[in-house]
């Protein structure tokens, strides 16, 4: 009896939470939490090249032309589902930082534009990754620029 | 009686008036004081640079941040002011100016023809300018390309377009000297940084009713005058990276955690990328050495 009771309360308990546990482990947008991690792989890699460019951390080659390569391999990935109308902080709120604009006109072709030029500056950063300590903070630069472009024009700027 | 109770009003209203006039008037600089002066260009582009010019007076998705077409929309409680063209053409830039009739604008915040700016024109920081900075500013300004695009006027709406206003403004405001702290050469030069050039106060210090700065509160933080959000504080307890971290914030625009700048920041991390690391460096020192403020 009291094994069944419990059975019964387990049931009712788990049937109590387990929405719960689903809307928090799988709530959002799916398209906001896409884009978000991408960015996360983005700063994760950068963190790598520029903690060695700032000196912070000792130069490793290795490390440096893996985490370039990764930049690469990330500005190639497609980014067709992550960007789509009625996902900007006009839609959503809090949840993202993505304004409209990159929705109205010309937005999406500035964009476009400018994960060409990354693409462009993550190669120039993967060529010299291995050329030494000395090599990365000027091919950080034309990276970090693209970043700023980008935010510039398309996210709300932090609080 | 009345008639002579009148009269005194009268007078009464008309020395107020003239004091009024004589206090709000447009002020200039002497011009001998400029007479003397020769601008370095060279020199003049590391003010340009750290004065943020390009900010405001070239259009954001502009690739020349040279090309001076004005263009920069700066919303405020006040209406939207549109930044002019301060190319050279002589038409519609500022290449029929002389070097006084830029000190004036710069440093007195008054027009060739002697009328008000109003202070979305930062002449409220540049004020403290050096006047050879203000000489090498306008030589390097002379050797920019020239641009033919018609300024844009403000869009404002009574009493904030009235000029003549504006001087009253400035009676309340203007006697602003430096505020933050300057001790020894590195704290000097990141204090006039910061405070002269780069007016970063204009939107890192709150602003009281009439719009003036709160030195009380000095780089604490500020609502967005253009939208949601707010002007993040720098003072050491709001700003908690270290002066390495700043510096290199300015020098790339990647936070500690590799986050990088958006909004008007990634356009002032495109001007201060320009200037020296040893200039990053003391802004970076001078906001680790603000006092605390809320």
């Amino acid at each position: 009896m009291s094994f069944t009771r419990s059975l019964i309360a387990g049931a009712v308990v788990a049937t109590l939470v387990a929405p719960a546990a689903f809307a928090g482990g799988h709530g959002g947008n799916p398209a906001v939490k896409a884009r978000q991690s991408h960015m996360q792989l983005y700063a994760h890699n950068l963190g790598v090249i520029g903690g060695m460019a700032r000196g912070n951390v000792e130069y490793d080659a290795e490390a440096a032309q893996a985490a370039a390569d990764n930049l690469v391999l990330l500005t190639q990935v497609s980014q067709r589902s992550y960007w789509v109308p009625g996902t900007s902080n006009a839609d959503l709120g809090e949840e993202t930082r993505l304004l409209p604009a990159l929705f109205e006109d010309g937005g999406f072709a500035k964009a476009v534009e400018i994960g060409g030029n990354l693409a462009a500056a993550a190669e120039g950063l993967a060529a010299v990754a291995s050329d030494g300590q000395a090599a990365l903070g000027p091919a950080l630069g034309p990276v970090g620029a693209q970043c700023g472009a980008c935010h510039e024009a398309f996210q709300q700027p932090n609080n | 009686m009345i008639g002579r109770l009148v009269k005194g009003l009268i007078l009464v209203a008309l020395v107020v008036a003239a004091a009024g006039w004589v206090l709000t008037r447009p002020a200039t600089v002497e011009p001998e004081r400029f007479a003397t002066l020769t601008g370095d260009a060279a020199a003049g582009e590391a003010v340009f640079w750290a004065g943020g010019c390009a900010s405001c007076h070239t259009e954001s998705s502009a690739t020349d941040r040279t090309l001076l077409t004005g263009g920069y929309r700066i919303e405020s409680d006040f209406g939207t002011f549109v930044a002019p063209n301060i190319s050279p053409d002589p038409e519609h830039g500022i290449g029929g100016w002389s070097l006084t009739d830029f000190a004036n604008a710069m440093l007195e915040g008054t027009t060739p023809e002697g009328a008000h700016y109003f202070p979305s024109f930062p002449y409220g920081s540049y004020r403290l300018m050096a006047d050879q900075d203000v000489a090498d500013l306008w030589a390097y300004l002379q050797t920019l390309p020239p641009s033919d695009r018609p300024s844009v006027p403000h869009e404002l709406s009574l009493p904030f377009n009235l000029r003549m206003a504006v001087g009253g403004w400035k009676v309340l405001y203007l006697d602003r000297g430096l505020v933050g702290p300057g001790d020894g050469a590195q704290l000097e030069r990141g204090r006039y940084l910061v405070e002269a050039l780069g007016h970063c106060a204009e939107c890192h210090t709150p602003r009281d009713a009439f719009g003036g700065l709160d030195t009380t509160r000095w780089m604490a933080g500020a609502p967005n005058p253009s939208g949601r959000g707010r002007i993040p504080g720098l003072t050491p307890a709001q700003l908690t990276w270290s002066e390495g971290d700043i510096a290199y914030y300015l020098e790339t625009g990647f936070t500690p955690d590799f986050d990088s700048a958006g909004g008007g920041m990634a356009s002032v991390v495109k001007n201060l990328a320009n200037l020296t690391p040893e200039d990053r460096t003391a802004i970076a020192a001078y906001l680790k050495a603000l006092p605390a403020a809320e």
